[in-house]
């Protein structure tokens, strides 16, 4: 009897054990297409992208002597004999395969009008005969300087970093050594301030806007409520191309808000309001205010009215109740608020490509312009990889401290 | 007394200051809408208020705007795409986002918190990065250009919509029903179709809305995905402003308006449906 009695209870807790495995498992297989889909859609194809921030097989591929010739060579003083011959017949190949094309502008992307030289001397390359470094220099005067092939040395790496320091404004001497682009060719440094400026800016602008509203809406007679909040969620469920269109229509030139002003102070009031910085700056911000007001808003419903009587009955100013007591019980909502406005400012690309004008393009413009534009794929990636790392960084910020069950839409 | 009388007398002009405030906070959220309303019904080719209309003289308004629309095949392909595309992305993201949100709920899903870290990433990763890596990835397997392509794209970008507020929508879901109903003999099936299936339903709706209106107003990957087939709503609108803007523009927006706010509506009424009396919004 107590041996059979011992082998049932193992084989419960076998039993139990089992259970629990199948039930985590019908957890997991429920969750797994989409995951996986996911992972097939977006996660990996994001990777492969930005993979190209690191890795650059032209050179290599199209100029392989080339490459060879130049890696051993450490980028001092003149560059190998070696390196000119196989140059000289890399470019036959190429020329002849019809592949010079990449190559070429692979490295205008490194060095402007490299492209036109590599092209031309291409074109010729198949009559030079030692000694090729005069060859090359009578074609093109540009060939004697050793920075150019050195450009081209830093290009034969199937990987590396060059991308990321073209993307912080660097670029890489011959030997390595890493110096700031002239001033009037530095962009992308400026373009990050100025998205972290312009997402800091909306995030500060969401705050002073929505959280006063919040608080009005939190504090309306029920039957207001309601209302109230449909008037914050129709901007919200409202297409993002037609709140940038109502934007043009109020702002532009001839647009509502300037006739306005003419009909008060003359013709020479009107200001340019859009298609520049300003444009940006309001349209985003009546945009993402939304996601500032609905989370403030729920968590000041939260907040217990007792503990404000409770501070006046203390002694306290209506200020002091307000500012030391209701205030600080209110910021988890106003920090996931801004949080995620500010998140989902870094990232902004619609709104500035259509209202911004020249001064109010952000990063992502950028990108879009050298995926679409340039087809500099490899800058893209790595201008890319640096805005996903801080995007991602603030997410997982938002995911430990806020937690993502927090997020509410409505 | 006194004090408590300057309290008082605080207390009501704080309270018109922010009713003042608060409600030119709200002017600014919805009168930009409410302009284009008047103004896509303008008689000339402006997006300004003639002193016609100021005038209120009939010959300043036409509907010759809308008609435009309906007289534009290129608008109504548009709009049959855009139909089309967001329907079947809404499909999908449903089933894979009800599922997953089913299987986040149970106590003992394993790594919860990263997993729904990843299935929300969509929403926070910017749009201009997804695009580019879908654009490399859906021209690698032959499906840039097509209407399947945007499909699946829209699905990716629809499914956080739906993961959301369907874990919202299950938090307030008693387990206990599901036990009860196995105890009374029904499968797993029967269970899910008959007792669980219809709890949630408010919400698997609401986040299917959601998830119709992302895609319904998605521009940035039909711009990297799509081909002169593929042109959408938001698509035409894009080139529209960019390129030759014309008022017909501004009646798309206000028909657009109309879509948002019956979508609006119906989400609020599912809401008030399922919250139980009493409980407010947490």
């Amino acid at each position: 009897m107590a041996g059979a009695a011992a082998i049932t209870a193992s084989d419960l807790r076998a039993r139990f054990v089992r259970s629990g495995m199948r039930a985590r498992r019908i957890s997991f297989l429920l969750v797994l297409p989409l995951l996986l889909f996911l992972a097939v859609t977006f996660i990996l194809p994001i990777g492969d992208m930005l993979m190209r921030s690191v890795e650059d097989p032209t050179i290599a591929q199209v100029l392989p002597r080339t490459a060879d010739a130049l890696r051993s060579w450490d980028g001092k003083g003149r560059p190998p004999y070696s390196a000119y011959a196989a140059l000289a017949s890399d470019l036959e190949v190429a020329q002849r395969d019809g592949t010079i094309g990449r190559a070429a502008t692979r490295m205008n992307f490194e060095v402007p009008g490299m492209r036109s030289m590599l092209m031309s001397t291409a074109r010729v390359a198949g009559k030079f005969e030692p000694p090729y470094a005069q060859a090359f220099n009578a074609v093109d005067a540009r060939w004697a300087d050793p920075e150019i092939f050195g450009a081209l040395r830093h290009a034969s790496f199937t990987n590396s970093i060059g991308y990321y320091i073209s993307a912080l404004d660097r670029s890489r001497k011959a030997d390595g050594q890493i110096i700031m682009q002239p001033e009037e060719d530095q962009v992308y440094m400026m373009l990050f301030a100025r998205t972290l400026f312009v997402a800091a800016m909306v995030t500060a602008l969401c705050f002073v806007l929505g959280y006063p509203l919040a608080y009005f809406i939190a504090h309306a007679s029920d039957k207001w409520r309601n209302y109230l909040l449909i008037l914050v969620l129709l901007p919200f469920w409202t297409s993002l191309l037609v709140r940038t269109t109502a934007w043009i229509v109020l702002l532009q030139t001839n647009g509502v808000i300037n006739d306005v002003l003419a009909i008060f102070f003359g013709d020479g009031a009107r200001t340019q309001m859009i298609y520049n910085m300003t444009g940006t700056l309001v349209a985003m911000t009546h945009i993402l205010l939304p996601f500032m007001i609905l989370p403030t808003y729920s968590v000041m419903l939260s907040v217990p009215p007792a503990l404000r009587r409770a501070a006046l009955s203390l002694g306290a100013r209506p200020w002091q109740a307000f500012w030391r007591v209701y205030f600080p019980m209110t910021l988890p909502g106003a920090g996931a608020g801004a949080l995620l406005v500010f998140i989902l400012a870094l990232g902004y690309y619609i709104t500035p490509a259509l209202v911004g004008g020249r001064t109010g393009q952000l990063i992502s413009n950028m990108i879009e312009f050298h995926m679409k534009t340039s087809l500099n794929w490899g800058l893209a990636a790595a201008l890319g990889g640096i805005l996903l790392s801080g995007v991602m960084a603030l997410y997982i910020v938002y995911a430990r401290v806020i937690g993502l069950n927090r997020l509410r839409l409505g | 007394m006194a004090a408590a009388k300057r309290r008082f007398e605080w207390a009501t002009i704080e309270k018109r200051f922010n009713a003042a405030y608060a409600i030119a906070v709200l002017f600014f959220l919805v009168a930009p809408l409410i302009v284009i309303i008047p103004l896509s019904f303008n008689a000339e080719p402006y997006f300004s208020f003639t002193t016609k209309m100021l005038t209120l003289n009939p010959e300043g308004f036409s509907l010759r705007w809308y008609q435009d629309i309906v007289e534009n095949p290129q608008w109504l392909q548009a709009i049959g795409n855009s139909l089309i595309i967001a329907i079947c992305a809404t499909a999908l993201s449903t089933v894979l986002g009800t599922l997953a949100a089913l299987g986040l709920a149970r106590s003992n899903m394993p790594f919860r918190d990263l997993i729904m870290a990843i299935l929300i990433s969509p929403l926070v990763v910017p749009i201009i990065i997804a695009a580019a890596g879908m654009y490399f990835f859906y021209s690698s397997i032959g499906l840039a250009q097509t209407h399947l392509g945007i499909i699946l794209a829209h699905t990716t970008l629809g499914t956080p919509f739906v993961v959301i507020t369907m874990t919202a929508t299950l938090s307030g879901f008693d387990r206990n029903l599901i036990k009860a109903a196995s105890s009374l003999g029904a499968d797993p099936l029967t269970t899910f179709m008959r007792v669980t299936l219809p709890l949630v339903a408010p919400g698997m709706i609401s986040g299917a809305l959601f998830a119709f209106a992302a895609s319904f107003d998605e521009v940035v990957t039909v711009l990297f995905l799509g081909g002169p087939d593929q042109r959408t709503i938001p698509r035409q609108m894009w080139s529209g402003i960019r390129e030759q803007i014309s008022p017909t523009i501004l009646a798309v927006a206000v028909l657009l308006i109309i879509v948002s706010s019956l979508l609006l509506l119906t989400v609020e009424k599912l809401r008030r449906r399922h919250t139980p009396q009493g409980a407010k919004a947490s």
